[in-house]
């Protein structure tokens, strides 16, 4: 099972702080879609904007950011841990 | 808004940068609509109404004589004594560098000797404000002793995410206000990231970099306030400043804009320029390669505390450089060594490697005409040497013992004079 953990600031869509998906072996993508169609429209506009991540927002794949990976199109194993945070932060 | 006096405040709330949604003063710092930054929303006709020269002129010596630019209620401040701090006139430096009229503010000074004790003050004033149970920050360990020494002094109980990398000195310093430390087996990233998500577990805490930024970074502003008022009430033509984040230098430029709003400053028609170590250069890459900021995982470079692959502030950075006509500089380590012996050797300051970043941009954008020799130009030094002295010491010549014979300091003398 592939666990998710929302920031806060997500509440209001997600009405919950942590998710698992049972989706075997897939992509960062993979994930992301399963995510818009348990929460919808209003999760989808939040992180995403044309298509692509949000600027201000990281995705992290047991702690790795998404952008140093390969993106969308980074693996995603059954038993990996993903964090949605806002990119807000630091310094 | 109301603050049940019928004082009214000069702060409004809270809005995104990016879609402009408001939201009322809390422990927030992002936008529920957008994931955008969020900033304090000032109410700029009561401040307008209410601030004066000669009112700050008579303030504390303290970044506490423009608290009505501050997001703070009340004075119950948490005040160590940050800021206000000298604005050097640098004739030896200029000259060496071809500069005709060069300014330093030296923040090695601030009573945890970096300008981070400005954003802190704020913040923890702030945290208390919020009824905060505990404060915390996610460092590389300038930021770290400040909010361990205010959280001291106010009685809160802190935490502290640090790499388990950085300098002994500010893990030295930091340890004594009795701080809770994380020591994180990463970057300052990886740091920051679990700070974020353990700041967002807790949210009667606040994270003065995380959940309170939007109150941290305006600590900042000061920077550019009490250069204009010892400039006079007036803004330099040119700023250097070191580039981590990009809050610091955003949050100068905020503030020369805002004293102009209110008509305390002429103009802040200002070149803004920044300098990061090469090793971690995300913001000065992008502004030189001209293209967007993009975030790196291997940093490398003595500059420790401008050691930040993913910068938080770096898209408003490079579009606040690039829209004044500043530029930006990334110098090597060699070159930043060099710049703290030289501004140490000409000014008397001696900063560690951030402020020898800053000089040694300064020292590359001067090469390179980017700064005009007849601009009145400001650099901030924000730390102080004695925190990086496991990182000089590799480059300092300890001097030789001499029997305490007058013979012996003859013989020594003539050394020295030969070399």
């Amino acid at each position: 099972m592939v666990k998710v953990r929302f920031s806060s600031a997500l509440n209001s869509v997600t009405g919950t702080r942590e998710t698992t998906l049972d989706l075997g072996d897939t992509t960062v993508k993979g994930v992301f879609d399963e995510l818009n169609s348990k929460f919808g429209a209003e999760f989808e506009k939040r992180i995403f904007e044309n298509g692509e991540v949000r600027r201000f927002v990281n995705v992290y794949v047991n702690g790795e950011d998404i952008r140093h990976e390969s993106g969308l199109e980074t693996a995603v194993t059954d038993s990996d841990e993903i964090s949605i945070l806002p990119a807000v932060s630091g310094g | 808004m109301n603050q049940g006096d019928n004082h009214m405040s000069h702060v409004i709330g809270l809005k995104c940068r990016e879609c402009g949604a408001q939201y009322p003063a809390a422990i927030q710092n992002t936008c529920f609509e957008c994931f955008g930054p969020l900033e304090v929303n000032y109410d700029w006709e009561y401040i307008k109404e209410n601030i004066s020269k000669e009112k700050i002129e008579k303030g504390p010596s303290s970044i506490w004589r423009y608290a009505d630019l501050l997001p703070v209620e009340g004075t119950d401040y948490i005040d160590l004594g940050a800021g206000f701090n000298k604005l050097h006139h640098a004739k030896n430096l200029g000259k060496e560098l071809g500069l005709n009229e060069l300014y330093i503010l030296d923040e090695s000074v601030n009573p945890t000797n970096s300008f981070k004790d400005r954003v802190t003050s704020v913040a923890v004033t702030k945290a208390i404000e919020f009824g905060a149970t505990a404060v915390g920050c996610a460092s590389t360990g300038n930021l770290a002793s400040a909010v361990a020494a205010h959280a001291a002094k106010a009685g809160l109980p802190s935490y502290i995410f640090i790499p388990a990398s950085i300098e002994l000195g500010k893990i030295t310093q930091m340890s004594a206000y009795g701080p809770n430390i994380i020591a994180v087996d990463g970057t300052y990233d990886d740091a920051n990231r679990l700070a974020s998500e353990v700041a967002d577990m807790h949210p009667d805490w606040a994270f003065v970099n995380i959940t309170v930024r939007p109150y941290y970074t305006e600590g900042s502003k000061t920077l550019a306030y009490e250069t204009a008022e010892q400039l006079g009430w007036q803004a330099p033509d040119h700023f250097v400043a070191p580039l981590g984040s990009g809050a610091l230098l955003c949050a100068i430029k905020r503030g020369y804009d805002e004293l102009a709003q209110l008509g305390l400053i002429e103009s802040s028609n200002i070149k803004v320029s920044g300098a990061q170590p090469l090793g971690c250069s995300p913001i000065s890459c992008a502004v030189r390669e001209d293209k967007e900021v993009i975030p790196i995982k291997k940093m490398e470079t003595i500059a420790h505390s401008l050691a930040i692959g993913n910068p938080a502030d770096g898209y408003y950075a490079r579009k606040v450089i690039l829209d004044s006509g500043g530029y930006a500089a990334s110098p090597t380590d060699d070159q930043i060594i060099d710049a703290i012996f030289l501004l140490a050797r000409t000014e008397g300051i001696f900063t560690e490697p951030a402020g020898g970043t800053t000089i040694a941009g300064l020292k590359i954008l001067v090469e390179e005409g980017r700064i005009d020799p007849d601009e009145r130009t400001v650099v901030y030094v924000t730390g102080n040497g004695l925190k990086a002295q496991d990182t000089l010491i590799k480059h300092t010549r300890i001097p030789q013992a001499i029997k305490p014979t007058f013979g012996e300091f003859e013989k020594q003398y003539a050394q020295l004079v030969l070399i």
